[in-house]
Parts: C-alpha cells; sequence; structure tokens
C-alpha cells in the first residue's frame, strides 16, 4: 500500500527516476555550496547571480540558435565574468561584496534583455534553456551529475580555506595565500551549480534548492560536518517528497520541490535547538536554586 | 555649367518624383497580428497593398510585446486585421493608444468557434474557452479571406474588384487545398488517425478532417508540467497506442521527446501551428504551411510498408 505511493511511481516511469537522480545529484552539489552561501551571509547572491547568467544564453543563442549546449556554455561564461569582475571590485574597492555584485549582475541582465529583443523579441529563452526536473534528457543529466562531480572535489579541496573564509576572512588573508582562490573558485562553483540547477528546476526555483535545506539544516546542527550531511538529506528528501506530490496531488514539481525544503525549513524553524521555540524544549536542566 | 547644372537636378528630381508618386498612392497599409493573417492579406490584396506582420515568422505569438515601432505602424496603416478569438486581444489595446483611426478588422468574424473542452486557458494569456487557431481548418480561411476582401474594399473602394477577383483565385487554391488534405489523410488507416501535440492547436484541423486529437493536457510552453500530467499523458500513449508525438516549431522539444520515449511512440516532424516560418524555410506562404503540415503527419503516421 505505502510502496504504491511512494515507489510505483518511480519504477513505473523513466522520467521519474531521471528527476529523482537530477535531485540527488542537485542536492550532493547545490545544497553544500548554499551553505557556504548562507554561512557567509550570501543567501540572496545565488538570486543575483541567476540573473547575471541571462546574457550569456541569450549570446549563446544569437550566436548559434536553440542549441542547449551553447546557451549554457554561455551562461557559465557571462556568470563566472560576472561573478569575477564583483569579486575583483569588493576586494579591492570600498564598494562591498553585494554592493558590486549588484551593480555587475543589473548591468548583465540589462544586456541580455537587450540582447533577446533585438533578435526575438519574445522567446521565452530562459524556459526554452532551463527545462523541467521533468524533462531531463540524457545531456541536462549528465551536465548536472559531471557539475555535482566537480563541485565535491572542488569543495573538498578547498574547504578549510572556505570555512575560514567564512567566518574570518581578514584572519585567511592574513596567514594565507589561498585566499583569492578560494574565494573566486566558490564564486565559480556557485555560477556551475546555478546552472545545473536551472536545469533541473528552472531559474526561479533554483535558488531555493541551495538555500532553504542549508537553512533548515543550520537550524538544528553546531558541527559543520553535521550541518554538511543534514542539509544534503533534506535537500534530497525535499526531492522525493517534492516529485511525489506532483505525481499524486497534479501540481508543477519545480515549486513542489522547493516547498517540501520550505516547509522542512519551517519546521525547523520552531523546533531545532536554534529555532523560536526549540531553545526552551532542549534546555538543560540548569543548577538553579 | 552652375546654372545649367541645378535646372538639371531640379528636373531630374521632378521625373523622379513624378514616377514614385503614383505608386505610393496606390499603397494600403495593412498590419496584421501574426504572419499567417498577414500572408492572406497579401494574397487578397495583391499590388495594391503592403501587408506587415506584428509577430514576426517562426515567432511565438504567445509572449509578443510591442515595440514602439509597432505603435507607429499600427498608428499609420489603414487596416489593422486582428484575428480575434482572444488569441490577439492585445491589439485593440495597441491600435488605441497609438491613435489608430478606424476599427480593428476581427478576421475570423463569422466563423463558428470551437469551445475547448478543457477550456483553452494555458498559454499566459486568456483564450477564454474559444479556440482560436482557426485557420488549422481550411473552410475557416475561406471566411477568413472574405473577410479580408470585404475590409480592404471598404478601405479602398478603387481597389474593391480588384479584391474580390483575387480573394476568388485564392478560394480556388484553397478548396483544391481543402480537397488534397481530405483525399491525402483517406489513405491513413483509422486506428491510426490520432494526433497528440505538446500546444492543443489543432483542434479545427482534428474536426475537419477527421483526425483525433490528443491533447497533451496541462503541458503548456508557459506553464510548469505536474509529473501527474505527464504520466496521465504517457499512459493515454501506451494504452492507445498512438505512433507518433509531433512537435511544434514554437515548444521545447525536450518535454515531448521524453514522453514519446516513455509512451512507445516515435517523434515526428515540426508542425506548423501559429506562425509561418520565415522566407527560406518550408512553410512561407500559409498553403505552403498546411501542405508541410499535412506531409509531416502523413509521414509519421503511414504505417510502415515493407
Amino acid at each position: 500500500m505505502i510502496a504504491d505511493v511512494l515507489i510505483d511511481p518511480f519504477l513505473e516511469f523513466e522520467f521519474m527516476r531521471r528527476a529523482l537522480a537530477g535531485c540527488l545529484a542537485l542536492a550532493l552539489g547545490a545544497t553544500p555550496v548554499g551553505l557556504f552561501l548562507l554561512l557567509r551571509r550570501m543567501s540572496l547572491m545565488g538570486d543575483a547571480m541567476s540573473h547575471a547568467i541571462l546574457p550569456g544564453a541569450a549570446l549563446g543563442y544569437l550566436g548559434f540558435g536553440l542549441s542547449l549546449g551553447a546557451m549554457t556554455v554561455g551562461g557559465i561564461v557571462a556568470g563566472v565574468v560576472v561573478a569575477l569582475a564583483a569579486g575583483l571590485v569588493a576586494r579591492s574597492s570600498v564598494l562591498k561584496e553585494d554592493a558590486s555584485l549588484a551593480a555587475f549582475y543589473l548591468m548583465s541582465l540589462a544586456a541580455g534583455v537587450l540582447l533577446v529583443s533585438l533578435r526575438g523579441r519574445n522567446l521565452d529563452l530562459l524556459h526554452v534553456l532551463f527545462g523541467s526536473v521533468l524533462a531531463l534528457d540524457d545531456a541536462s543529466l549528465l551536465l548536472i551529475a559531471t557539475i555535482t562531480t566537480f563541485t565535491l572535489f572542488a569543495l573538498a579541496l578547498l574547504f578549510r580555506p572556505l570555512v575560514l573564509e567564512c567566518f574570518d576572512p581578514s584572519f585567511l588573508r592574513g596567514v594565507s595565500g589561498l585566499s583569492p582562490i578560494a574565494h573566486y573558485g566558490f564564486l565559480i562553483l556557485v555560477v556551475l551549480n546555478l546552472v545545473s540547477g536551472f536545469h533541473a528546476l528552472g531559474t526561479l526555483m533554483a535558488v531555493g534548492i541551495m538555500i532553504l535545506p542549508a537553512a533548515a539544516a543550520r537550524l538544528w546542527a553546531r558541527g559543520l560536518t553535521s550541518m554538511f550531511g543534514l542539509s544534503v538529506a533534506l535537500a534530497l528528501a525535499s526531492g522525493v517528497v517534492g516529485l511525489l506530490a506532483s505525481f499524486h496531488a497534479d501540481v508543477p514539481a519545480g515549486p513542489a520541490i522547493v516547498l517540501a525544503a520550505g516547509a522542512a525549513y519551517l519546521v525547523s524553524l520552531v523546533l531545532a535547538p536554534g529555532g523560536l521555540i526549540g531553545p526552551r524544549l532542549y534546555r538543560r536542566p540548569h543548577l538553579e536554586s | 555649367m552652375r546654372t545649367l547644372f541645378k535646372p538639371a537636378l531640379a528636373s531630374l528630381l521632378l521625373v523622379l518624383a513624378l514616377i514614385a508618386t503614383p505608386l505610393r498612392a496606390a499603397q494600403i497599409e495593412v498590419v496584421a497580428s501574426f504572419s499567417i493573417l498577414a500572408d492572406l492579406a497579401r494574397q487578397v490584396g495583391g499590388e495594391r497593398v503592403n501587408v506587415t506582420s506584428l509577430i514576426a515568422p517562426d515567432e511565438d505569438a504567445h509572449g509578443y510585446q510591442p515595440r514602439p515601432s509597432d505603435a507607429r505602424l499600427v498608428r499609420d496603416a489603414h487596416i489593422v486585421l486582428a484575428n480575434g478569438l482572444g488569441f490577439d486581444t492585445w491589439l485593440e489595446r495597441l491600435a488605441k493608444s497609438a491613435a489608430h483611426a478606424n476599427a480593428v478588422v476581427v478576421a475570423s468574424e463569422g466563423i463558428e468557434p470551437l469551445t475547448g473542452q478543457q477550456g483553452h486557458a494555458h498559454h499566459g494569456h486568456d483564450h477564454g474557452n474559444m479556440d482560436p487557431h482557426v485557420w488549422q481548418e481550411v473552410a475557416n480561411v475561406l471566411i477568413l479571406v472574405s473577410n479580408i476582401a470585404a475590409a480592404l474594399g471598404r478601405v479602398d473602394p478603387d481597389g474593391a474588384e480588384l479584391y474580390t477577383e483575387n480573394a476568388e483565385r485564392y478560394a480556388q487554391q484553397l478548396r483544391m487545398l481543402d480537397a488534397d488534405i481530405r483525399s491525402t489523410l483517406s489513405a491513413l488507416p483509422v486506428s491510426r488517425r490520432k494526433l497528440i501535440t505538446s500546444h492543443d492547436a489543432f483542434g479545427y484541423l482534428g474536426k475537419a478532417y477527421g483526425l483525433r486529437v490528443i491533447a497533451a493536457a496541462g503541458i503548456s510552453s508557459q506553464a510548469e508540467p505536474s509529473a501527474a500530467g505527464i504520466a496521465r499523458l504517457i499512459r493515454q500513449l501506451r494504452t492507445e497506442n498512438v505512433p507518433v508525438v509531433f512537435v511544434e516549431n514554437i515548444s521545447d522539444p525536450r518535454l515531448i521527446e521524453r514522453i514519446a520515449h516513455e509512451g512507445g511512440a516515435k517523434v515526428g516532424g515540426k508542425l506548423y501551428s501559429d506562425a509561418l516560418s520565415g522566407p527560406d524555410g518550408p512553410a512561407p506562404t500559409y498553403i505552403d504551411m498546411m501542405r508541410f503540415n499535412l506531409d509531416t503527419l502523413m509521414k509519421g503516421l503511414l504505417p510502415e510498408t515493407g
């Protein structure tokens, strides 16, 4: 009975299995990146970056027509350029990271809109480039898996400088030459994972799977390791719950997945040790008179 | 030298002006909302009219945003042609705000619209409950053409005779097209007269020519699909044994490819629904479009004979 509801959809339909594979890859790649974003107080940067990617996709479209490959590469290049430019400005001018990023992504977005309207004025470019988790073809799935693999290796290599950069960037800058590598490398990871999230969840929802599980995990866990484990598990669980909801309740998959992650966040917000009433629930008995 | 040059230039200009004026005077400026309507207007108007389509060939009508240059076109036009039935409601507003002198001509007037059982509000803009894609049935195009001819005649009475003649001649071609579609499709076994596309635009085609049109329900080019909708469609493909799924020229092909693959169907060619192709494409005119679609349908639906 329960197996009917939970497992049969995946057994009967390949598109559900593909969607599940996509969710797993996203949970392993995008969510850890999201957790670092969260810890660096850059949660909103994901949203900004997703706008920065548009002109690259538009250029790819202008150059090569409706080619997913060209548009993806274009998007990644534009995202990386904006990320690097913003990082450079943030590190060597008086502007802070958010200000410089906002400036560059706004310019990039405007350029993208301009480029799209020059060619065909109403092509729903973002939709064409970034499909749905339910329509993952081999190419998109491979792309997402590749980006996830790369992300995991890169995070493993950059882990220590990244953690230091989260908690005390000026200390890292003082003691190590790795600071810029960690910083720019991380921005590039953000761009890559956004693109892979776009392919699976669309432009609006991609940031959700990065940030929401990370925020929920942050409320429960104190140590970094458990925070990573929990956020990945929550992201994957949201993927499964969202897909099943989409299957049984006839709702769009992308928003369902992000809302499932949102529900996990809300529950955590109330019950977790770091949440609203959590601290009272888990209070250790004090030595009180 | 100098004294000779000026009069010579002036007379040259005068001659040029004399040549150019009568041509310009006869030109009736027609602005149509989309490429198919524009082609019909060209067929009827011939040399006397200059037709511009606001939505370019191969462009998706569903996300159209007017540009200032469009407003200027509409303002200066003698006739503004809309399809009606909710397909291009924006044109009425554009004509008003651009201060177009006459009322917008609704070409689909007099056509009995199909009302979508599942509703047709899947485009992000509202079609109401009527299916606006009337041109997929040739009989309706006869009405479109006579409406266009009448509208042209009202604005340009000198050309009225010519317009009626052109419309009559074009109607002959349309009747031939209609007969061809019927005789070609009659070669299909009844069990294979099934049509599935990603965008529900072929209701009239199905009704007129006896094809069962199965809409990829809820799977439009704009709304996010649900897993339930996709699963329903795949099951439908499996149980009804549909041989081919057709992709249109304006939608994301990935989803329909996945559905076809799992439903055990092939992906057929592109069918043109809302827009013609460019002049170098396979469907630069309405008649070319219908013949191309017919070809594509037959290629997909005919059982392979050894």
